[in-house]
């Protein structure tokens, strides 16, 4: 549990368009790593690749490397498959499957994995619900669909969803820009409990979410109109939002602080 | 350098979507930046905005409005009443033949319609027929095409997609009489061997027994079936195609991203998405089923014998029976009774809308 990424020399493309140059980055375990920079420079774009989950998209392809504790997530013989059943990921826009109940939702990743034992099952699913922050307010619906849930639970649910296969890593692509400012502080608050166990990577457009709950942030932007994305900088959090060493990224941060 | 004043324009142009920041910047420059309270413009702005939406409350009505209403609502009444006109016109001109009817309609399965002084009919025959050759077309068509929706959405190459749904939408265009005509004269002979061999070793199973006309003539309710279910094909498979389509993107990623297959993918949210769909797509499958007659009409062997409910029976569907019996229309009382049977076509294919409508309707609600 907890593994160590290192993003080398990575570019990503979707068919001929270069959407990410040469991204190099280290996130160790055991602690939260933000993704910020403008709309269209290729963070959820990085985050996907991670998981493999960027292929999913026709045409779309990874070069370089990503290691997970020294191994490439990338070479020949791993599974894609495999890697998405140890690297979890938590979406924008809140995604429990509508049609399954509550407890199917969040042992769903448990039973493609094979585990048939109802028992275990049980426990999975109050454990994760418990560490999602979700189990007070679902204990007596666990066989509602989890279509019913408010969008924050949805969110809480998907995490509990995420967590409850114990990945090594868990991504989040903007997970509260859907939520309501509470709901957000509790997902904060659960990003930071989660920092005990999980690596994790989070994308979020907002700078007082990444200045909270992350410990080292990652800069990314655009060198123009149909160029690819790239890595401006990556430093500790404190440092970014202090003294970053490009220019470019004390433009970004202070124009949305004023 | 030039990276940087690039690197201004879009963290500039990233203002927009915080919306709470663009009525702030303006005032807040002009005072001199009083950055304080960040979110107070947002609240007079929307309180403005009701205020401004409460005084539309008289309805206006343009001509264009009225027009498109008045002949929307025309065709609507229109449709209805040329149904209930149909229905009505049917229902009278059966009425008399089925007074006359010196069997039971519903409990009788005999036709004899020479001579109109003594009508003997009863629908049984046919309605066996006709449901055994529609249900078994639905039977074999709808995993078929099940699959092949499945595949064409979420499986084959975009390159061949296309080209391949195109094909399959072709098969609709063929005629009916085409199907019938291929059915009796290509299908039917080479099915012979399969139905023997299934008569052979499953002819304990009733459905599988020996029917009422010879299994080497081929003109039976399997024949019949297999041709209805390449003829229904098309339409299951392109709704259901349809539908898997719409499959929301985030439930399939969600589930790729918990570490499912293609094939798991699938079954947790493609299945369950378009299931509602695939539902609706068959019925409408079994509508048309029901209905064909050209091509049974071409392949059922006729037969005056009662039908021993199995595969390898002949006789006629009830659409088939009325094209049999054109030559003879031309008395009121014996069209009557075919008349009388259409009605119960009409019945049937009635019920099975009906049926598909509840069936997605409750799908609807427990999703
Ligand atoms: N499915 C796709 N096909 C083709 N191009 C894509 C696809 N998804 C993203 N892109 C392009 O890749 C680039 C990076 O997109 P990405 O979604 O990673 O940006 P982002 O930083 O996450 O933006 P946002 O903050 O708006 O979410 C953009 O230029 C985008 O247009
Ligand atoms: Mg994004």
């Amino acid at each position: 549990m907890a593994k160590r990424i290192d993003i080398k020399d990575v570019n990503i493309y979707y068919g001929k368009f270069h959407a990410v140059d040469s991204v190099t980055l280290s996130v160790p375990p055991r602690s939260v790593t933000a993704f910020i920079g403008p709309s269209g420079c290729g963070k959820s774009t990085v985050l996907r690749s991670l998981n493999r989950m960027h292929e999913v998209t026709p045409g779309a392809r990874v070069e370089g490397q990503v290691l997970l504790d020294g191994e490439d997530i990338y070479a020949a013989t791993v599974d894609p498959v495999e890697v998405r059943r140890t690297i979890g990921m938590v979406f924008q826009r809140p995604n429990p499957f509508p049609t399954m109940s509550i407890r199917d939702n969040v042992v769903a990743g448990l039973k493609l994995a094979g585990v048939k034992n109802r028992r275990r099952l049980d426990e999975v699913c109050e454990r994760s619900l418990r560490g999602a922050n979700l189990w007070e307010e679902v204990k007596d619906r666990l066989d509602k669909p989890g279509g019913g849930l408010s969008g924050g639970q949805q969110q809480r649910l998907c995490i509990a969803r995420a967590i409850a296969v114990q990945p090594d890593v868990l991504l989040m692509d903007e997970p509260c820009s859907a939520l309501d400012p509470i709901s957000t502080l509790a997902i904060e608050d659960l990003i930071t409990e989660l920092k005990q166990d999980y690596t994790i990577v989070i994308v979020t457009h907002n700078m007082q979410q990444a200045a909270r709950v992350s410990d080292q942030t990652a800069f990314f932007n655009l060198a123009g109109v149909g160029q690819p994305g790239r890595l401006v900088e990556v430093d500790d959090t404190e440092k970014i939002f202090s003294n970053p060493s490009q220019k470019a990224t004390e433009d970004y941060i202070s124009g949305r602080f004023g | 350098m030039s990276d940087s004043t690039l690197a201004d324009r879009s963290a500039s142009a990233k203002e927009t979507p915080g919306r709470a920041r663009a009525p702030h910047g303006a005032p807040g420059s002009s005072r001199g930046g009083a950055a304080s309270s960040p979110d107070t413009p947002e609240g007079p702005i929307s309180t403005a905005n009701t205020a401004q939406g409460e005084p539309a409350s008289t309805p206006v009505r343009r001509p264009g409005d009225r027009v498109f209403r008045g002949t929307a609502v025309g065709a609507g009444a229109f449709i209805v009443v040329l149904i209930a006109a149909i229905g009505l016109f049917l229902l009278l001109q059966a009425v008399p033949a089925l007074r006359a009817n010196q069997v039971g309609f519903l409990t009788s399965g005999v036709w004899n319609t020479t001579d109109p002084n003594s009508l003997q009919f009863g629908i049984l025959h046919l309605l066996w027929v006709t449901v055994a050759t529609s249900v078994l077309a639905l039977a074999l068509a709808m995993p078929v095409s099940l699959g092949i929706a499945l595949f064409l959405t979420h499986y084959a190459p975009r390159r061949l997609a296309r080209p391949f749904a195109y094909v399959v939408d072709l098969l609709a265009a063929v005629p009916s009489i085409i199907f019938g005509l291929w059915g009796i004269k290509v299908l039917g002979p080479t099915l012979v061997p399969v139905a023997e061999w299934l008569n052979r070793n499953l002819g304990f199973v009733p459905l599988f027994a020996q029917g009422n006309v010879s299994i080497s003539g081929a003109g039976n309710v399997l024949t019949a079936g297999v041709v209805l279910a390449v003829m229904i094909l098309p339409v299951i498979t392109a709704v259901s195609r349809e539908v898997f389509e719409r499959t929301p993107k985030e439930h399939i990623e969600g589930a790729l991203a918990l570490g499912a297959t293609k094939w798991e993918m699938v079954r947790t949210t493609v299945i369950p998405f378009g299931k509602a769909g695939y539902v609706s797509a068959s019925m409408l499958g079994l509508g048309r089923a029901l209905g064909e007659t050209v091509a049974l009409y071409l392949i059922l062997s006729g037969t005056g014998a009662a039908p021993k409910l199995s595969f390898f029976d002949g006789g006629a569907t009830i659409a088939s029976k009325i094209a049999l019996g054109a030559g003879e229309f031309n008395n009121e009382l014996t069209a009557g009774a075919y008349i009388a049977a259409g009605l119960v076509l009409f019945a049937l294919t009635f019920a099975v809308n009906a049926l598909a409508r509840a069936i997605v309707a409750r799908k609807k609600v427990s999703a």
